[in-house]
Order: C-alpha cells, then structure tokens, then sequence
C-alpha cells in the first residue's frame, strides 16, 4: 500500500478519535458516555501493542505461556469486589488522581514517596511506551509496499508526527480541569471505542486465519504437530516452567492494580462503584476473547511463513501473505489503536504523577502562594501538558535510540518487574496498620535496585557491550552475584528471577523497617483511614488528629489561590454546614485542616496539599500514644454520640407533644373562658331588658294601659329568649360532652322534612316566602328524628331570617349517593358574608365579630346542629360555591 | 330641655329607656347603631349619649372616639351601657374618654341620678 495513502488513513482515523472525545465532552452527561460498558471498555486499554502483536510472537516461539499476563488479571478479578472497591472509596474520598498520589496519602501525605513512586513508574513506562511506537513504526513499514519512502530523520518520521497528535490530544482532553482527580469522559470514551476496535479486527483475523486460511482449529492443530519445535512450545516444561508461570501470573496480577494506565481507569476514572460488577465477568470474558485465537494465528504463521520475519507481526504477514490488503489494513488500525488507548491513558496518568507528585511539590509551591488563582490553574496545567509532550518525546528518542534490539514482550515484562515494586506498599499498606513511609521508601528503593542490577543491567550490558562476563560471571567475579542467578537460583527466566528477588527483598524491608521505625503520627492516622475504610466514613469525621494552631482566615486564602474566591466560599460554606460550624470561627480544627488537605489534593498532590496547608498551620506532633487514644475514642464517641442523638431526637419528639398538647389546652381554656363570656354576656341582654321593663312598669302609675302592656309583653319575650338560650346552651353541653343518647330509629326523610316545613310554615307565609321541598322519594334512615327536626329547623329558621320577604324562596333537596343521604337547604336571600365561612359552625360565631355583631337567635344553633349531624357520623357544611344566597348541605349515612 | 341619645340594638331596653327618659323631660334620640348615632348626634348636638359597646357595623368604643374628636360634640357627655363588665373592658371605656361606664342589667332609676348628676 502505498504509504501516503496510509498516511491519510491514519489522520482520518485520528480525526475520528478526536470527534469522539470531543462528542463526548460536550454531552458528558449523555446515558452513552456514562455507562459501565464504558468502563469495562476502558479497563481492556490493558491489552496494548504487546498483546496485540506480543502476543502471537510468545506463542510461535514458547507456546500457551503467552497466556500468563491474562492469568493474573482473571485471577485478580474476584478481588475487585474487596479490594478495588476500597482502592476507588478511599480515592474518591481524597480526590486522588493517581497512584503515586495514593501510595503518598497512605503513609501520611510523604512528599518524597510520592515522587519516589512517580519516578518508578515514569521509570518504568516511558521505554513501554516507546516500544508501542515501535510498533506503530513497524507495522507501517510492513503494510506500505517496498517502494515507499523510508525515513531517514526524525522529521520526516510519520511515528514521530503521530507521537506528537498523540500528546496534543492528551494535552486537549486531559488537562480541561485542574483537578485531575476529575474524569476525563472524551479519553475514556476513544478509549472504549478503541478497545471494541481492537478487539473486533484481532477477532476478524483470527476467524480469518483460523477457518479462511485453515479449515478449522482441528486442520491447524494436526498440520502445527508436525513442526519441529513443536513439542517444545506446547508442553510444560517441569517444575521450572511451573515457577516461570506462577511469577508472571503474580506479576500480572500486580500489574492490573498498580500500572499508572490501570490505577488511571479503573479508580480515577470509576464513576460508581457497582459498575465493578459489570468488571468483573465482562472483563475477564474480554480477555479471553482476545486470546482465543493467539496460538492459532502463531501456529498459522509458523506454518505460512519463514524464520526470517518477525514473529510478533503474524497477524499483519499472513493477510498480506495472501494479498488480502484490507484485512491488514484493518488488523492495522486495531494494532494502532491498542497503542493509542495504551500511549494516551499511560501519559495521562504519568504526566498527573510528574505534576502532582514531582514538579508541584519540589519547586512550585512557593510560586502559587504568590500568585492569583487563574494563573495557577494555568501553571498546574500549563506543567501537566509539558509533561505529556516531554514524556511522549522522551519515549520516541528512547524508541530511536535504543529499542531496535528489544521485542515488545521483553520490554513489557521489565516494566511489569518495576512497577511490581510498588505492591508490597500498596498492598500490605491497605490491610496492615503498621506500614511506615520510611519502610515503604526503603523496600521500594531495594526492589528497585535489585531489578535493574538482576535485569536491566544485564540487559543494557546485552545491547552495547560486547563484553558479557559481568553476566556471564557476577559482579567481583562472584558465583553468587551473577545477575541472572542471584544467590545460586538459576532456573528461573530473567524476568521471573528478577520478579523473586526484588520482591523478596522489597517485601522484607517493608515488613522489618516497618516493625522498626512506627511512623509519626499522621502515617499512624491515615494507616488507619486507609485499613479500616468499612468504618472509614465516621473515621473521616473526627480522626484525623492534628494539634496546633491555625486560622480559616490563612486557610482560606491559601484555598483562594487555587479555587477561585467562589469555588473556596462555596467549599467553606459547605463545611461549615456539614460539620455545623459558625461562620464566625476563627480557629481552624482538624477537620477544616482535613477538609482543605483534600480539595487541593485533586489539583496538586496530597504531598503538595499537605505542606501548602502546613505552611499556614503551626502544626504541633501528637505523639502516638495520643493518636491510638483520639481514635479509640472517636469511636466511642461516635457510638455514644449516636445514642444521644437517638435519646434527644426521642425527647425532643416528646417535648413537642408536650408542647402541642400544652397550647392545646390553653386554646381549650381560651375557649372556654370565651364561651363562658359570651354566655354572660347573652344571658345578660335579656336580664337587663326585662329588669329595665319591670322597674318601669313599678314606677308606671300613670303609665297608659297599651304601653303598659307592651312593657309586659315584652317582658314575656325576653324570658322566652332567656329560657331558650339556656335551653340551647344545655343542650349544646349534652351534645358534645356526648352524653346525650340518640334515639336512632328508621325514619322516612321525606316525611321529617315535611314535618319541619310545617313547623316554620306559619312564619314562612307571614313573611310570604315560599319553601319548596322537592322529593318524592320514600328513602329510609336511621336517625333521631327529633334531633334531625331540630337540625331542619334550624337551617329554615335562619333561611327565614335572611331572605327577603315576599321574594324569598327556601328550597329543600334530598340526594341519595350510595352510602349516604345528602340534604340541602337553600335559600335566595343575602347569604353568609365569605369571611363568616370558617366560623360560621363555632359556638357564638359572631364572638369573631364580637363587638360588631349581634346573635341572631341564640348563636348557638348552628353549632348544636353540627354536634347532631356528626353524632349521626354525618357532615355538615356550607357550600361556598353557593352565591346566589346560603346552601347547606348536610349528610347523615344510610 | 336637656337632649339624650340612646344608642342600643336592642329595642326592648331602648324602650325602657326612651319611657324613662321621656318622663324625666329628656329630649330623646334613639340610635341603633354607631354610624346611625353620630348622624344624629351631629345633627343635634345631644347633652348626653348612652352609648352601648356591642353592636352591628360601628360598636361603641369607635364611636366615642367618633364623638370625641367632633369638636361641635365636645360638651356632649358619653355614658357607656354595657353588659361587658370585666374591669378590662371598663378601664378600656373610660379610657378612651368615656364620662361614665355603667353596666348591665342596671338600675334604671340608678341610672337617671347618674345621668342628672353628670349633667349638673
């Protein structure tokens, strides 16, 4: 293929990528970008170049031991559920944006672990990630045909140009937010994309190879068994091999927690926890579909091609072997992709550690305290992009220099070996409280030296000497110090052998300079945090000990620097809501300290946090003793606390009854006092009018004989009203202390109303208004007939008083709904005013209106009409929709 | 031929009221309510009111506020008639510029002596 043309594809294929990272920024919030297949997706950017192509080099040559680095991860994956759901609780918890970031916050913000594990893991990756360009720059040369122009300089190296858009696209996605603790959804999403792309060719050529090229696994496996070495590459070579595959397994399966990509996917960029779930059978299940037809493509290849071509580009060789250009073509861009996911996560990851962890923390600090915010969000980004771009450049010259020699498994291997140094920190660190950052620092610092005298020495000893016998015989000449068998082990591979003895060594300092050296008190506190994460949250709350002196004015401008005065008031409020501190504290306690250590952790560093808010805090050391006590007692505290939250809520539920009950009696007694008054008052209306009359008459001598009985007459109707006021009030009493006893009885209602109608009818026809009773049904119900007379009377009565006369018309309406009886008396006179509605069934009702209005009748019968129907379980009520005069509407059930 | 207006609701005690008055050679005004009873006490310029509290529209303490502030009213006495006879009720009456504050039931012949004692 001509190489221009390739060349073009490749820009088209990037332009994809950077379509869909961009898509996706902008609908970040879309069900499409967060999903756990995302993720999933984005755990497979752990199959790189090396397992794409690496792979099938492994198995042509050594057969199914290809198969280990996928072992280790399988194996690991039930412990995802435990431990990984820790890693990523605690992580968010602090805002942790890597591993070095991690493994710092662990032993107590330790600024030097920090960029001790950075440089381990930069260390470690660049030559990985410049084996991937190698293997970009590779498989461009084997898909363009011979007569296309080879590179000779840097600059018209199409790898180099790629490497470069591969850094401008870290650089554009991955440093949108200061806080890289913040998830990247465009990476993520190329990255999903690209692991299906991957997947899809590799699995296209396999089926292609497999059943196109072969007629089936059975075909390929008979016609491989008669090649020469094949025993050899498909049998398991004694106990040795056995340990050969038991460390690569191990390392594999330290890999997939602590390589900065996989840390960078599977906790910074976790959005939920249950997305785990989904991890675990669809990972292990993507694993081994991508590893379903490795051997049969390396056994094809074996069979198709020679000994003079690169085993490890079968894939690429056997499509083109058969002038099948399209399916290379497509193997190719699955193979491009594998690097992308594998360079782009990789720098990301690396170049948050550089700035966080190693360049912020030895140098800037001072800078940021000087300045404004905005332009220290451009400095912490501004030295994360020149991260990605120093760290992509410093991997293509490796790749120029050095690599030619190297095969992709090689490399990856040794860089599996280095970052393996990491885990007995990390891990021993997440369930052993004694773990010490000065252990920590030297375990690592040995395992590391360990791994480049046993392997890299040698290996670089390999490439430029020509001199060997530093491997060949040990350093001083010692039989014992022979690099590739340390201490007399010789049966291991390099890399194996490596993996033993760094770790051995590497673990045992941990363990022993741990039990050694206990670690101040800030290690002890967040061992603890870190160990016992399941109480974590409460742990949160109250154990992080620190003592000394600071103010939240000098936090808050240390905040500001880096927040913003927006995002720093809001962060504050929020604290001090939560914790339920006044705004006016001055004193800053552990919490805020706490609080404001992990808002800068996501743009700084923990280690960088932690001085930065150190430098404003005078900081006190508690000594251990101290520590073990405020964490014992926290959570004491915590269980007492919660119990006497538990009592006060209890009491406070009372006292409110209480309360309640209290202002409901004083209303009651209010009432009463009112009621009592108003009784007074109406008894002594009538009292006063007949005294008045009699003493007038006594002194009426010469009084006319018609005034005289007028002032009689009078007397007689005042006594009246007295008695029926005291009749009504009696009666009321009875009612609603419930001690009258109804005479319930089966009643026609037609005919009670009837009843009631005649009762008024004589004052109805003095006044000339008309009362129409519209029923002629025979409904029966149980009810006190007197009462319910009582109840009617009194409804006609007051229609009576407020119609016209000569123009009113009252009419009753008797409903029959299913369970009830419905009665509406309703009139055409001047109505009840709107604001009367509520009291209008209140004893005395007008006592609102008290020195307003005067009862008509006694005041007391629509509230002795209510007691009625409701001691018929009925209701009573005004129809406020009524406005042509007053309706109401009562109802007794059936 | 001294003036007195009656202000009540009530016509049976306003009835009483208006005999005895008549009697004792008042010119008599009835008034059933407040507003009714300044009307009548502008237009005639009573020597004194007896005024009730509790009535329709305008109750008594608002009209012997009305009465008070009428300067062509300022020598016209208000006596309260009332069936409120919390102590209360009657500092509230006197208060607000009531020359009297009796209540009810009451003694009507009491009730002249006051009224001739107030008006001498």
């Amino acid at each position: 293929m001509n190489n221009y043309l390739l060349i073009t594809i490749i820009v088209i294929y990037l332009a994809f990528l950077f379509l869909i990272a961009f898509w996706a920024e902008k609908n970040s919030k879309s069900r499409w970008v967060n999903n756990p297949y995302i993720y999933v997706l984005s755990l497979a950017v752990y199959c790189s170049a090396w397992t794409y192509y690496g792979s099938v080099g492994i198995a042509s040559q050594s057969g199914i031991s290809f198969l280990t680095i996928y072992l280790g991860p399988v194996i690991s994956i039930p412990l995802w559920i435990v431990v990984m759901k820790k890693i990523i609780r605690i992580s968010k918890q602090h805002k942790i944006s890597s591993i070095a970031d991690f493994i710092s916050l662990r032993y107590g913000n330790n600024r030097f672990l920090g960029a001790l594990v950075t440089m381990i893991c930069v260390f470690a990756i660049v030559p990985y990630i410049s084996l991937q360009l190698k293997a970009i720059s590779e498989t461009f040369e084997i898909i363009t045909d011979e007569t296309s122009y080879v590179s000779t300089s840097v600059l018209d190296d199409s790898t180099f140009y790629i490497a470069v858009l591969l850094a401008v696209f870290v650089a554009f996605f991955g440093t949108q937010a200061t806080d890289a603790s913040q998830r990247r959804k465009g990476i993520m999403t190329t990255v999903a994309v690209e692991s299906i792309l991957k997947l899809v060719f590799f699995l296209v050529i396999g089926i292609y190879v497999t059943f196109f090229l072969f007629d089936g696994t059975t075909q390929i496996y008979e016609k491989a068994s008669q090649l020469d070495n094949f025993r050899e590459i498909t049998s398991f070579n004694g106990l040795e091999a056995g340990f050969n595959w038991m460390f690569t397994i191990a390392l594999s399966f330290f890999a997939i927690f602590l390589l900065p990509r996989q840390f960078h996917v599977a906790v910074v960029e976790n959005d939920r926890e249950k997305y785990l779930k989904k991890a675990i059978w669809l990972f292990p299940l993507y694993l081994l579909l991508f590893n379903v037809f490795v051997i049969f493509i390396a056994w094809g290849g074996n069979l198709t091609l020679t000994d003079e071509v690169n085993q490890d580009y079968y894939t690429l060789l056997l499509p083109l072997h058969h002038d099948n250009l399209i399916l290379a073509m497509l193997v190719f861009l699955g193979g491009f992709s594998a690097v992308i996911s594998m360079v782009v996560v990789s720098t990301l990851a690396l170049s948050t550690m550089v700035s966080n962890n190693l360049i912020i923390p030895y140098g800037f600090l001072d800078k940021f305290i000087k300045s404004n915010p905005e332009k220290n969000a451009n400095y912490i980004k501004n030295i994360r992009r020149i991260s990605i771009f120093s760290l992509i450049i410093i991997a293509y010259f490796f790749y120029i220099n050095f690599s030619y020699e190297l095969s992709l498994f090689s490399i990856g291997l040794i860089s599996f070996v280095v970052i393996a140094q990491l885990a007995p920190s990390f891990f021993i660190g997440l369930f052993w409280n004694r773990g010490s950052a000065r252990a920590a620092k030297i375990g690592m610092i040995i395992g590391v030296f360990i791994v480049i005298y046993t392997l890299i020495l040698p290996f670089v000893f390999n490439v430029l000497a020509e001199n060997n016998s530093f491997v060949d015989q040990g350093l001083f000449r010692v039989e014992l110090l022979k690099p590739y068998a340390l201490f007399g082990i010789d049966f291991l591979s390099p890399e194996a052998h490596a993996f033993f003895w760094s770790m051995f060594f590497n673990t045992f300092s941990f363990l022993i300079f741990s039990l050694l050296s206990k670690g101040n008190y800030r290690e002890r506190n967040y061992a603890e945090m870190f160990v016992n994460s399941s109480n974590y949250a409460n742990l949160q709350e109250g154990a992080f000990v620190w003592k000394g002196e600071a103010y939240v004015s000098d936090i808050r401008n240390v905040l500001t620097r880096f927040l913003g005065e927006e995002r720093t008031e809001r962060a504050l409020n929020l604290f001090n809501l939560k914790y339920k501190v006044s705004k006016e504290e001055e004193r800053a306690d552990s919490r805020l300290i706490n609080f404001s250590e992990k808002l800068l952790t996501g743009s700084i560093g923990s280690a960088s946090a932690r001085i930065l808010i150190g430098s404003v805090a005078k900081e006190q050391p508690v000594s251990l003793l101290e520590v073990l006590k405020i964490l014992e007692e926290s959570k004491e505290t915590i269980a007492t606390n919660k119990a006497l939250k538990e009592k006060s809520n209890e009491l406070t539920i009372l006292t409110n009854q209480l309360k309640e009950a209290n202002s409901e009696l004083l209303l009651q007694d209010r009432l009463k006092d009112e009621f009592l008054d108003t009784i007074a008052h109406e008894l002594k209306t009538p009292i006063t009018s007949i005294k008045a009359a009699s003493e007038v008459l006594t002194d009426g001598d010469d009084m006319p004989d018609e005034l005289q009985s007028k002032f009689l007459n009078n007397i007689v109707t005042d006594a009246d009203r007295l008695a029926r006021l005291i009749h009504n009030i009696l009666d009321l009493e009875k009612l609603s202390s419930g001690r009258e006893e109804l005479e319930i009885q089966s009643n026609q209602i037609s005919s009670t109303i009837e009843k009631a109608i005649y009762g008024i009818s004589q004052i109805a026809d003095s006044k000339g208004i008309n009362v129409i009773h519209k029923n002629g049904s025979e409904t029966i119900a149980k009810y006190d007939e007197d009462r319910m007379l009582q109840v009617l009377t009194n409804l006609l009565s007051n229609a009576l008083k407020f119609t016209e006369p000569e123009k009113g018309i009252i009419k009753v309406v008797t409903k029959e709904k299913k369970n009830e009886i419905m009665i509406i008396v309703e009139d055409n006179g001047k109505g009840v005013p709107k604001e009367d509605f509520n009291y209008i069934f209140d004893k005395f009702y007008q006592s609102k209106h008290q020195n307003i209005k005067k009862p008509m009748g006694s005041g007391l019968g629509l509230a002795i009409s209510k007691e009625i129907i409701e001691s018929h379980q009925g209701e009573i009520w005004i129809d406020k929709q009524y406005k042509k005069g007053a309706r109401f509407v009562f109802t007794i059930p059936k | 031929m001294k003036k007195i207006l009656i202000v009540d609701d009530e016509p049976n005690i306003v009835m009483s009221l208006e005999y005895t008055f008549k009697k004792k050679n008042f010119e008599v005004f009835i008034a059933r309510d407040g507003g009714e009873a300044l009307q009548i006490a502008k237009d005639n310029i009573p020597d004194v009111v007896l005024l009730d509290i509790m009535m329709p529209n305008v109750d008594g303490y608002e009209t012997l506020k009305k009465i008070k502030s009428n300067p062509s009213l300022k020598n016209t006495k208000v006596v309260f008639l009332s069936a409120k006879n919390k102590v209360a009720d009657i500092e509230k009456g006197l208060k607000l510029g009531a020359d009297k504050y009796l209540t009810k039931p009451f003694s009507v012949k009491k009730l002249v002596i006051e009224i001739e004692e107030l008006l001498n």
